[in-house]
This record gives C-alpha cells, sequence and structure tokens, in this order.
C-alpha cells in the first residue's frame, strides 16, 4: 500500500506536469511563497526589540523573553524601551549608573573604545532586526507624521508616526493567513455541507438549501457592526464571523457535483455492496467533486483577502492598531498630501493578488483535462 | 471523377511531447450515389477519419495527405471555403441526437438557423421549406412539431429532425456517424430504411460509420474496415462478407456470441421468486401535491429463479428492464413481494440488508462509468471486502489476485488506474468486483452492449464458465438477442413496465408471439433468424 499511497498518480503526476510547464504559475508561486515565507518571521525582520544582545557577557533575546529595565541595571520593572539611549547605553556599558546623565556621550566613548579598563564597565553589544521598528512602534522623528520616506524609515511613516515598511510586512503575513485560514475553513465546512445536500437530495436539499437562503440573507456588516460594539474585534472573532457568513459560496458548487455524480454507475455499484454512505461520499463522489473545488478555491482566496481589507478601509474590521493593508488605504485616502501610502498600498495589494491570480491560474490550467499541453 | 477522394490521411496529435498517430495513411473513396460503410471497433480511427474531412476536430490535429472532395483539397481550404463546404456541400448526422440538438430552441427555429445561415431563407419561405424538409424525413403532422422542443419528442424524431437538418442545403454527400446506435432496435429499422430512401430519391452519397455488422449487409454498397487507424480490407459487402481477405475481418465476422447456457440441475432450490412486484412512480399535481396518478415503471412482475439459471429480460429502452433489477437489489422502493433465499427483500433493513448485500451483486453496461477513476483496480475490486470482510486466514491481496485470474486478468496489473485497461478488461474488473464476495445471484444491466463484438464474445464466454462453475443465479438484462440466445435459459420480454412474453428460451426466440419480440427477432440475426 505505501509506495502507491505515496506516489503521485499518473493523473497527478500529469498535471504537476502541466502546472510545471505554465512558467509564469511557477515564478508566482515561487515569489508568492518566498514572501509568505519570509513575512511569516516578520518578527526577525522588523522589531524594536533586538534580536540578540550581550549583557555583562550574558546573551539574552528580548525579541522572545521579557526584560524589565532593572535587568539592565535601570530603575523600572516595565519592559525595558530598547530605542531609548539610556537602555542602549545600559546594555552597552554593562548597567553603569553614569548612562542616566548623559547617554549619547558614553555610547560614543564606548564605541571610540576609551572605556576600556574602567571601573564596573563590562562591554555589551546589540544586534536589531533590520528594520529597527515593530508594526506598533511610535517613532516620534522631527516633522509632523506622516513623514515621507527617508534613510530611518524606507517607505515613511503613517499618520501615527509608524514605520510603514514594518506594517507591511506584518500586514501582508496577517492578510494572507487570515484569508488562508477562512478559505481552508468555509471550503471544509462548505464541501461538506455541499456533498450532504448533494447526495441524500430530497428533502434533506430542500431544507437545507432554505436555510441557507435565510443564512445568506443576513447583512455581515451590521453583524459584524454589533459583535464589534460587544467585544473587541480581533484576529480570531474576524475569522470565525468570517467563516459564520462566508461557507455557502462552496455549496452550490459540491451539491451540482454530487447530484450529478450520485447517480453514476459506480456510485450504485458501490451502493449494491452495502457500503455506507458516508465512505461513499468521502471514497467515491469527493475526489471527483474536488477538481471544481480546486478551480473555485482562488476566488474565495482573493475574495478573503478583498473581505479583510475594506472591512479594516471602512474602519470595522481589525482595531487600527493591528497592522492592515485595509487600515494604511483608509490613511492614504486621509492623507492625499503623503502620497508614499497610497503608492505603498497599491502597490502591496497589486503584487499580492496578482501573484495569487497567476499561480491559480496555473491550477486551474493543470487540472482541465481539455486542455492539452505541447 | 470520384465525389470524395481521400488519399494517404494521416491525423496526428500531440500530447505531453507525445506523438499520436490516430489515423495512419487512410485512403478511401465515395462515389456519387454510393453508400460506403466504414467499420472498425471503437478507438480504430472511424469517426476521426470522417471529421477529419471538413477539418471538425481540435485545433491540436496536425493533418497530412489529401481529402479531394469533387476535386478540390478540403484540408488546404481557408477556414471560410470550408465553412461552406460544411453543412452545405457535406452534411453530418451523429450519434446522440438528445446532444446534437440545442435543448432550448425549438424545432423550427434550430432548422431556420441552418436555412439563413446557407441559403438567406426568411419568414414564410424558410418555413414552408422546414415543413417540407419534415415532411420528407417522415415526421407526422409537421405544422404541428414546429415549435416543440428537443425533449418533446421521442428519440426517433428527434434523429428524424437531425436528418431534416441535415437534408435542409441539398447535400452531396452524407456522413452518418453511429445514427443508430443510441435508439432502440425497432426504431432504428425505421430511421435505415429512411435513410435508403432518401438515398435513392435524393441522389445522396453516403458514408455511413458504424461498429454493426448487421447494418452494413443491410445499407451500404461497398465497406471499409478499419482497425487501429488503419485501412485493413476494403470491397464491395458481398466480397467482403463472403470472402473476408483479412484476418481481423474474419475474426469481426466470426464474432458472434456462440453456444448455449448449460443446463439448470433439475433439484436446484429456488433464489429469488416475486408475486406482483411492482415500481409506480406517483405523480403530483396541484397546489397541495395531490397523487393524481402513477408512471407504471415495473407492472407486476413474477419471477423465479433457481441456481445456475439465467433469465434474461428484453426490452426497449424506458420498458422498465433496468428499474427491476434495481428493485430487486432494494436500490428502489417497490411494492409486492419478493423473496431472495428464504427472506422477505421488502422486510430486511440495516445491518440486516447490508449483510444480504453479499450474495446479490449487479454489473453495469458501462464499463467506463461503474468504475471510479480515482481509485486503483485493487481498491475497487476489494471494496465489497471492506464492508463485508476477508475470507477467515485469507489475505486481501492474495483473494483480489485469485479473483482476477478467474476472470481472465493479469494480478500484476491490480494496481493501475482504470483509464489504463481496455473496455473488455473493465468489465471483467466490474465482475470482479461482484464475484470477489462469492453471491448467489448477479443482476448483469447489459453488460456487453457498450463493448465491441469481438470482446462480447469473450465477456459471454467468462460469465457462461463462472456460472457453471459457481452455480450462480444470473439475471440478465439486454436487447440484444444474441447475446441472450447464447446465456438465457428462460426469457422475459417487456414493453412500458408490463411483462408482454415469458418463457423457455428456445421457445419464445423460435415462435415469438408478441410483435415486438419479432421485431427484435429481426434486428438481431436480420433475416437469417
Amino acid at each position: 500500500m505505501a509506495p502507491s499511497a505515496l506516489k503521485l498518480s499518473a493523473l497527478n503526476q500529469r498535471r504537476w506536469k502541466n502546472f510545471k510547464a505554465n512558467r509564469r504559475a511557477v515564478w508566482a508561486l515561487v515569489l508568492f511563497a518566498t514572501l509568505y515565507i519570509l513575512s511569516l518571521g516578520a518578527e526577525l525582520l522588523a522589531n524594536d526589540k533586538p534580536l540578540l544582545v550581550s549583557y555583562r557577557g550574558e546573551w539574552r533575546m528580548p525579541f522572545l523573553t521579557f526584560y524589565s529595565e532593572r535587568d539592565f541595571g535601570g530603575d523600572f520593572q516595565t519592559e525595558a524601551v530598547y530605542p531609548d539611549p539610556v537602555v542602549k547605553c545600559l546594555i552597552k556599558s554593562g548597567g553603569m549608573v553614569e548612562c542616566f546623565d548623559g547617554p549619547e556621550t558614553l555610547i560614543q566613548s564606548i564605541d571610540l573604545g576609551k572605556m576600556d579598563g574602567a571601573p564596573g564597565f563590562q562591554k555589551g553589544w546589540i544586534l536589531s532586526a533590520p528594520i529597527p521598528y515593530s508594526f506598533n512602534t511610535i517613532n516620534n522623528v522631527e516633522g509632523a507624521a506622516p513623514s515621507a520616506p527617508d534613510d530611518k524609515h524606507l517607505l515613511g511613516t503613517d499618520d501615527t508616526a509608524r514605520d510603514v515598511l514594518a506594517r507591511v510586512i506584518y500586514g501582508f503575513r496577517l492578510s494572507i493567513s487570515f484569508a488562508l485560514i477562512v478559505s481552508v475553513l468555509t471550503s471544509i465546512i462548505g464541501v461538506i455541507a455541499g456533498a450532504v445536500q448533494g447526495y441524500f437530495g430530497g428533502l434533506t436539499d430542500l431544507i437545507f438549501q432554505r436555510v441557507i437562503e435565510i443564512w445568506g440573507a443576513i447583512p455581515m456588516l451590521y453583524v459584524i457592526i454589533i459583535v464589534a460594539a460587544i467585544w473587541r474585534m480581533n484576529f480570531w472573532l474576524l475569522v470565525i464571523l468570517s467563516v459564520v457568513f462566508g461557507w455557502m459560496g462552496l455549496v452550490g458548487l459540491v451539491r451540482a457535483e454530487f447530484l450529478r455524480a450520485r447517480n453514476f454507475e459506480y456510485v450504485r455499484a458501490a451502493q449494491a455492496l452495502g457500503v455506507t454512505d458516508r465512505v461513499i461520499i468521502f471514497r467515491h463522489v469527493l475526489p471527483n467533486a474536488m477538481v471544481a473545488t480546486l478551480t473555485y478555491l482562488p476566488f474565495i482566496i482573493t475574495g478573503a483577502i478583498g473581505s479583510l481589507a475594506s472591512l479594516d478601509y471602512l474602519g470595522f474590521g481589525l482595531p487600527s492598531s493591528a497592522p492592515s493593508l485595509g487600515e494604511l488605504t483608509q490613511q492614504a485616502k486621509q492623507n492625499l498630501q503623503a502620497p508614499w501610502l497610497a503608492f505603498t498600498a497599491f502597490v502591496t495589494f497589486s503584487t499580492m493578488l496578482s501573484l495569487l491570480v497567476f499561480v491559480f491560474e496555473g491550477v486551474r490550467d493543470a487540472l482541465d483535462p481539455r486542455k492539452t499541453f505541447r | 471523377m470520384s465525389l470524395l477522394e481521400i488519399q494517404n490521411l494521416t491525423v496526428t496529435f500531440h500530447q505531453d511531447g507525445r506523438e499520436i498517430r490516430a489515423v495512419r495513411n487512410v485512403s478511401l473513396t465515395v462515389e456519387k450515389g454510393e453508400t460506403l460503410a466504414l467499420v472498425g471497433e471503437s478507438g480504430s480511427g472511424k469517426s476521426l477519419t470522417a471529421l477529419s474531412t471538413v477539418k471538425l476536430r481540435p485545433d491540436t490535429a496536425e493533418y497530412s495527405g489529401q481529402v479531394l472532395f469533387k476535386g478540390v483539397d478540403t484540408l488546404k481550404m481557408a477556414a471560410r471555403d470550408l465553412q461552406s463546404v460544411r453543412g452545405n456541400d457535406i452534411s453530418f448526422i451523429f450519434q446522440e441526437p438528445m446532444t446534437s440538438l440545442n435543448p432550448l430552441h425549438t424545432i423550427d427555429k434550430q432548422l431556420a438557423e441552418s436555412l439563413l445561415l446557407h441559403q438567406g431563407l426568411t419568414g414564410a419561405a424558410a418555413r414552408a421549406r422546414v415543413i417540407e424538409l419534415l415532411t420528407k424525413v417522415g415526421i407526422a403532422d409537421p405544422e404541428s412539431r414546429l415549435s416543440a422542443y428537443p425533449h418533446q419528442l421521442s428519440g426517433g424524431q428527434r434523429q428524424r429532425v437531425m436528418i431534416a437538418m441535415a437534408l435542409a442545403n441539398g447535400p452531396e454527400l452524407l456522413i452518418a456517424d453511429e445514427p443508430t446506435t443510441a435508439l432502440d432496435v425497432t426504431i432504428q429499422a425505421q430511421i435505415l430504411e429512411l435513410l435508403a430512401d432518401l438515398k435513392r430519391a435524393e441522389g445522396l452519397s453516403l458514408l455511413f460509420i458504424t461498429h454493426d455488422l448487421t447494418i452494413v449487409r443491410r445499407i451500404a454498397d461497398r465497406v471499409a474496415v478499419m482497425k487501429d487507424g488503419e485501412v485493413v480490407e476494403t470491397g464491395p459487402v458481398e466480397q467482403v462478407f463472403t470472402n473476408p481477405q483479412h484476418p481481423y475481418t474474419r475474426s469481426l465476422l466470426a464474432a458472434e456470441p456462440q453456444g448455449a447456457p448449460n443446463p439448470v440441475a433439475a433439484d436446484a432450490p429456488e433464489v429469488l421468486h416475486t408475486d406482483k412486484l411492482r415500481v409506480w412512480f406517483p405523480i403530483h399535481r396541484g397546489l397541495l401535491r395531490r397523487t393524481v396518478g402513477h408512471i407504471k415503471a415495473v407492472n407486476e412482475a413474477n419471477i423465479r429463479l433457481r441456481r445456475g439459471e439465467t433469465l434474461g429480460i428484453v426490452g426497449e429502452s424506458g420498458s422498465g428492464k433496468t428499474t427491476l433489477a434495481l428493485a430487486l437489489l432494494r436500490l428502489m422502493p417497490f411494492e409486492g413481494r419478493a423473496v431472495f433465499l428464504g427472506r422477505d427483500l421488502g422486510k430486511v433493513r440495516g445491518a440486516e440488508l447490508r449483510a444480504m448485500r453479499r450474495d446479490m451483486q449487479i454489473v453495469f453496461q458501462d464499463p467506463f462509468g461503474s468504475l471510479s477513476p480515482r481509485m486503483t483496480a485493487e481498491q475497487i475490486i476489494a471494496e465489497g471486502l471492506t464492508v463485508h470482510g476477508l475470507e477467515p486466514g485469507r489475505d486481501r491481496g492474495e483473494m483480489v489476485a485469485e479473483i482476477m485470474r478467474e476472470v481472465g486478468l493479469d494480478p500484476a496489473t491490480m494496481t493501475r488506474y482504470p483509464h489504463e485497461f481496455s473496455g473488455g478488461q473493465r468489465q471483467r474488473i466490474a465482475i470482479a468486483r461482484a464475484m470477489i464476495l462469492r453471491p448467489q445471484l448477479l443482476v448483469l444491466d447489459e453488460p456487453t452492449s457498450a463493448l465491441d463484438m469481438t470482446v462480447q464474445v469473450q465477456i459471454v464466454d467468462l460469465l457462461r464458465a463462472l456460472q457453471e462453475k459457481w452455480q450462480l443465479a444470473y439475471l440478465f438484462i439486454s436487447h440484444d438477442l444474441r447475446v441472450v440466445r447464447a446465456l438465457a435459459h428462460r426469457v422475459m420480454v417487456m414493453k412500458s413496465g408490463d411483462v408482454v412474453e415469458e418463457g423457455a428460451a428456445d421457445v419464445v426466440l423460435a415462435n415469438p408471439a408478441h410483435p415486438y419480440t419479432r421485431a427484435l427477432l429481426k434486428a438481431a440475426f436480420g433475416d437469417r433468424g
């Protein structure tokens, strides 16, 4: 059994070959996967907490662990504010009290090597993330926010003085993760609901269809506004709401496939063998309904990205502190004098959606049995 | 000059970097007023050859050679010129009249469209021509039929409409691609007669594609036999039939189910017994969905079937044969009494019913549709074992291998998927799936009619051998009396749900009482019967 289960069937081998023949889709997939994997490690790319510090010869990873300022020889029990020159000085000097008076000059002396051998001094160092801001770091640079791109903020800052590049990296991860989770959950529920309706048909189908019609008529936006008034909106709550009101998308398609397939002779043959309905649904009919489902999946994924963005844009989505591309778009509209916001939002969305469309175009063509590849 | 002259036609497809030559060096001629039959098994390239004459094939096909229609090479024609040939000089009739007609347009509209396109006829002139055409193809009361939709017509009428469409622009060559295969035998004969009449009256040439040699003998002047994309033999019908040269033609002509069923033991116990079995579908009307009547799919069928016996159920499509079989397998609700191995079929439920399914199995008509395309042969055959359990002390793979050898399949092929098998092999897989449970009753729903003639013979032999070995009771559904004669002990003839004739096979077939049985006999054995 094992080898046949591991090996792709001839059909899937042909599909994989067809997909690989589409160069644009392959490149889009590689690029998209790279971007998404990179964004999964967003904390390593953009973080206001250092990745690694050496304090008195001891290595600490502040981006993972909580350290109070007192742990670095400071006064407060709150978490160390790493961008603060005092904290920087404390780490580099090994906790010298002189840091409270003139941290900048002391850091300069340490960097020049003048402090070597001084009493109480133990040289330390800080390894920051490439972008030393997280999505919610407020960096009050001189001048009004939003500030234009410069060497500190490659894509400028938004209207609360947060680094746009950092927010884009986190926002990309959030958008894609949201879309993938919502798509997988809605697909599972939709496929099961469609399968049950289509396979049993008759009264089950009739009742289920009416329920779906009523359920589909509930305006999702109002429900989200009401729910947001009761609880503070967060990622998982939004996922649940999107799934609860979004699972109907696939039902019609899968139901139609099952209505067609349940009269196939191999289904009849399985019934004659005494195979149970559940096994027939999963073993015989579902694999044949999956192709139609897969070709429909891209619309669900891009739709989920779009719905998250539009909710955020309207201000009914995640709280404004969350790294959201929709919120960036909203800011761009309110701050037309800061075109880098609009430009960034546009490029991010168009890249993300184009890559997905290219990938799924390749998937759809590879699954199409009528399409011939030379 | 011949009307159509095909010289060294080769059609090549490219797929996944491979070259597939589906038609190889085919040369044929059709003279004016002649009927040429193109005979061969499925996949032999006969349809492709015919469609290639006007390039009615996907863009991926590559052609070489020449197709001269009245001296002009159609393969080199521009697309515009080709369109004026299609449907105008060369017309087509296809196999399935239901799917060849657009279900959303009336007959009138579909016929008038072609007239407008090629002749510019509109309004009253077009209508008059449509009525003339419908009269010509023998549709009674054509005026009232104009506004009918395809689903309102019977299969035979639909095929007549298709022929009317093909004749609309006065073609010189009519290409008929298995035009009667999807029709009942009685209708088949009428359509063939119509085509022969039209050919005489209009001076048409006919290129007739079929796999049925009885039809060839009846309608064709000359015949060309194709195998694997090549023409292996061509000549006048009489000559080819009486003195075939190529070994393949000989095997094709010899392919007729032979022999008779093995006699049933006198003391064989009864396996199945029904009393006034009925399957009625209620017709609901009106707001309250009152039952106003019933569609009587099966009306009072009384069946007695003993161990080792075959009951042949014969009838045209829609006569209730398959419904009866599905009801007996409890795949469809029924009324009346049915006793299977001493238990009342109408009363068993749930787990008891599932356990009973072990003893009654079915083999379907279409070996392509009855096997799930995403399961290997082993998974398909062993499916019954996963439900009913293995024989004690035996391994699953071992049991599958044994049954595969028994039905004439190589056990080494058990990891392959259905599409890697031929039609006959697939039907063997379907038989193996049913036989692995060692049932007492096997329902065979037209198991041979989707297969080529030479394969039919093999399957009939296999079924007879299995029956003798395991003393199976067969319920054999078919409309082909040649197969029924070779397998059945007793015959039951059905028509619109009623059993119109019943008796021992040799008696019914030698001396049919019902007109329908006689029509079936004529279709199966021609004038020799």
